[in-house]
């Protein structure tokens, strides 16, 4: 029985809904626009992350390295679209 | 009557009349034609449903081909409008309407399905599979694409044409500055094609990665295929960003929200911005493809394996890699500071030495080669030093302080235009010579081939070397008409006559394919070029199984081994092939698309919505439908494979 109880599941469920809970917090807590901004940027993206790997199964299989390769491709180009936009836009528009 | 006021044309004129007229004849010629010859039935069930990738492959070909033409038409009339000064044959309005459909119709429905016809075509071929991993999925890619491209092409009939450039920067593109329905057309027609575009990338990733024979490592891919695959790479990281920003200039347009207005908290320069973090990739989506084409072709005709197989691989890595850091270098001049344009002048210039390891790997290959002149391998040949002209000016473009005096004239012009003819019209006439008895089981006129090969090389080179000269004088781009005094005559009519020589040039094509269909001989067999990749191992025209036994492959040119080294490609007995049906849902889905767009331009509410119900509606009967394809049958296949002439190899 204790095989067949999917405790990794059930214990990623209960923490993407804490993460859920915190990214809330922001509307109903008076924070300042960093600080919301902040915790909503960083439990989003450990909750994607928790999704991608946990629920959709992105390490299991044998195109794992594929998959990954991908993910870091992409973060890799939306860090650098945003990063080089706002040094274009507003950092460095002078 | 007023509901059908909004249809008029704002800035109407003789020539629009007559292609209203034109665009009705045809149609009607078209739907009598079908009527008279009863080729309804075979329309829809051998294209019109069809999920064959070679079928829709040769479907984008059609569709480029005839966008190539319309594009065509657009460029002689803004060359002949140029030839003179203070020429009367279009007004300003009609100038800007024509650069803008111009440059859109050449790079998004010329450039790109042509790219898309040859990879549909090819991939599947060159790495042994029965057909992509989603053949369903492609359908649906290439009617979204037509029914976008369609969508666009009616603009200037109903409505009126987009005239905010190509590029539909704000705040010109937007409602206050453009108040014509022809941006949305732009807006809506864009985000249609790209949605098509965006699935053709995910399937030929998962067709790249999943369905390659037995034995073929990614590095034992043919050339081609590996440029495809990187291709796709970035079609699946850059066109997300275009939809982005179609669907907020959209919003801007139709909504009245502030993303890239003036006021209210918007920023007209993030428009520029977006645009370019997807059109520079967008110029690798259609020069990698390109260089894989150079890449068979070169190899093939040199009679050699290609010159550092690792190098080119590595060099389009890095190139995708690079492609995504360089695109503040298309607007050097908006105000940015002089650090962000030196960043971006360095990763310009880094992307010339991948670019380089390639012309290389080809010059290498070349090297004690034994050169077969044909006319594929004709305009590789030409490409090399006319795509060297395009690319020197592109690095002097690409210093930002010399931009300044670059920037927006005739200068860039010519730039650009001697890197896509070269680079990318040359490699797709190159592949249609080389593929076509593939398609279809004859070859193109080898001297009227390289007769036209020569017409529009050295067109090319006269329609667009002045250019750079009068550029430099300061003529401005988008200019419609100039005084005697500014001194550019001489060099716009030069232009002007190579604008001739290339329309002559590409009439030659069209006289070729005819005279080709007359009177090519039929036996040519399956391999009539002599070729090394897998694509030549099976009939022409190809079975629709593609192959009767799955190849085996032990290097990255299985077929030539089996020539020349006695390798055994095909290994085991026939069994029963698994095929996957014909459905009509992706042309309904995309001609309610067509709907749905047309609506949206003109703010026709309840039709959009009951379009989009239309589209959900598909979607949902496409989930619930229970389709598990077809078998051929062993004896099925021994008799298509009998009639097309038995083995191969």
């Amino acid at each position: 029985m204790k095989e067949l109880f999917p405790i990794k599941q059930v214990m990623g469920f209960i923490f993407s809904l804490v993460l859920t809970a915190v990214a809330l917090a922001v509307y109903f807590f008076d924070m300042s626009f960093t600080a919301g901004m902040t915790i909503l940027l960083v439990t989003a993206f450990i909750q994607a992350g928790l999704q991608l790997v946990m629920f959709m199964h992105a390490g299991e299989s044998e195109d794992k390295a594929h998959i990954y390769t991908n993910v870091y491709y992409g973060i890799f180009i939306a860090i650098v679209t945003i990063l080089g936009t706002l040094l274009t836009m507003v950092w460095g528009y002078v | 009557m007023e509901f059908f006021e909004r249809f008029a044309i704002p800035h109407p004129s003789p020539a629009i009349y007559a292609s209203m007229v034109a665009i009705g004849l045809t149609v009607i010629a078209i739907i009598a034609g079908l009527t008279y010859f009863k080729k309804w039935g075979y329309l829809w069930r051998e294209w019109l449903t069809t999920v064959d990738h070679k079928r829709i492959g040769i479907m984008y070909l059609i569709s480029a081909l005839l966008m190539l033409f319309r594009g065509g038409a657009d460029a002689i009339m803004m060359r002949a409008q140029l030839s003179m000064p203070e020429n009367k044959l279009l007004d300003a309005q009609h100038y800007n309407e024509i650069f803008t459909t111009h440059g859109v119709v050449m790079i998004m429905f010329m450039a790109m399905p042509f790219i898309m016809a040859l990879m549909n075509f090819v991939v599947p071929l060159q790495i042994g599979a029965r057909d992509v991993a989603f053949p369903r999925l492609n359908a649906l890619s290439f009617w979204l694409f037509f029914m976008g491209a369609m969508l666009f092409n009616i603009s200037f009939v109903i409505g009126g044409s987009p005239d905010a450039g190509w590029t539909s920067y704000f705040p010109l593109a937007g409602t206050e500055f453009s108040e014509s329905v022809g941006t949305n057309y732009y807006m809506i027609a864009l985000q249609i094609a790209g949605i098509g575009t965006l699935a053709t990338g995910i399937n030929f990733m998962t067709t790249i990665l999943k369905m390659r024979a037995p034995g073929m490592t990614l590095m034992k891919m043919p050339m081609f295929t590996w440029s495809a695959f990187i291709t796709n790479i970035i079609i699946v990281f850059a066109f997300p960003v275009l939809t982005v920003a179609l669907a907020m200039g959209t919003l801007d347009r139709l909504f009245a929200s502030n993303f890239f207005t003036t006021n209210n908290g918007g920023m007209d320069m993030l428009w520029a911005n977006l645009f370019w973090v997807w059109g520079h990739p967008e110029v690798y989506i259609l020069v990698l493809p390109a260089f894989g084409i150079y890449s068979e072709i070169i190899s093939t005709f040199a009679r050699r394996n290609l010159y550092g197989y690792k190098s080119m691989v590595a060099s389009m890595v890095i190139i995708s890699l690079l492609s995504f850091l360089v695109w503040v270098h298309h607007f050097f001049t908006m105000g940015q500071g002089a650090f962000v344009n030196s960043i971006f002048s360095i990763t310009t210039m880094a992307i010339a030495v991948p670019t380089g390891v390639k012309i290389f790997n080809w010059l290498f290959t070349l090297w004690k080669g034994k050169i077969v002149i044909t006319t594929p391998m004709l305009y590789s040949l030409l490409f090399i030093p006319l795509f060297t002209i395009g690319g020197v000016t592109g690095v002097m473009l690409g210093m930002s302080a010399a931009d300044y005096q670059y920037h927006n004239t005739m200068f860039l012009v010519a730039h650009f235009h001697l890197v896509i003819i070269p680079g990318v019209v040359f490699a797709m006439l190159a592949g249609l010579t080389y593929y076509w008895p593939k398609m279809f089981g004859f070859m193109l006129n080898e001297r009227l081939g390289k007769l036209s090969a020569w017409i529009i090389s050295i067109s090319t080179l006269v329609a667009f070397i002045p250019m750079f000269f009068s550029g430099l004088d300061g003529q401005a781009r988008r200019m419609y008409t100039y005084s005697e005094q500014a001194g550019f005559t001489m060099w716009n009519m030069i232009s002007f006559v190579g604008a001739a020589g290339l329309a002559i040039g590409f009439a030659l094509i069209v006289y070729n394919i005819y005279y080709s269909i007359r009177y090519a001989p039929r036996d040519i067999g399956s391999d009539p070029w002599d070729a090394r990749s897998l694509e030549w191992a099976t009939h022409s025209p190809v079975p629709e199984y593609n192959f009767a036994i799955v190849p085996n492959v032990d290097s990255t040119e299985a077929f030539w081994d089996a020539k020349k080294k006695g390798h055994k490609l095909f290994k085991g007995e026939l069994e029963k092939i698994h095929m996957p049906n014909n459905s009509p849902i992706p042309f309904i889905m995309s001609s309610i698309f067509f709907v749905w767009g047309f609506s949206f331009v003109f703010a026709m509410w309840i039709p959009l919505i009951i379009a989009t119900i239309g589209i959900f509606g598909c979607m949902a009967y496409q989930s619930f439908e229970k389709d598990h394809g077809r078998y051929i049958s062993v004896e099925e296949i021994k008799e298509t494979e009998e009639k097309l002439g038995g083995p191969t190899v």
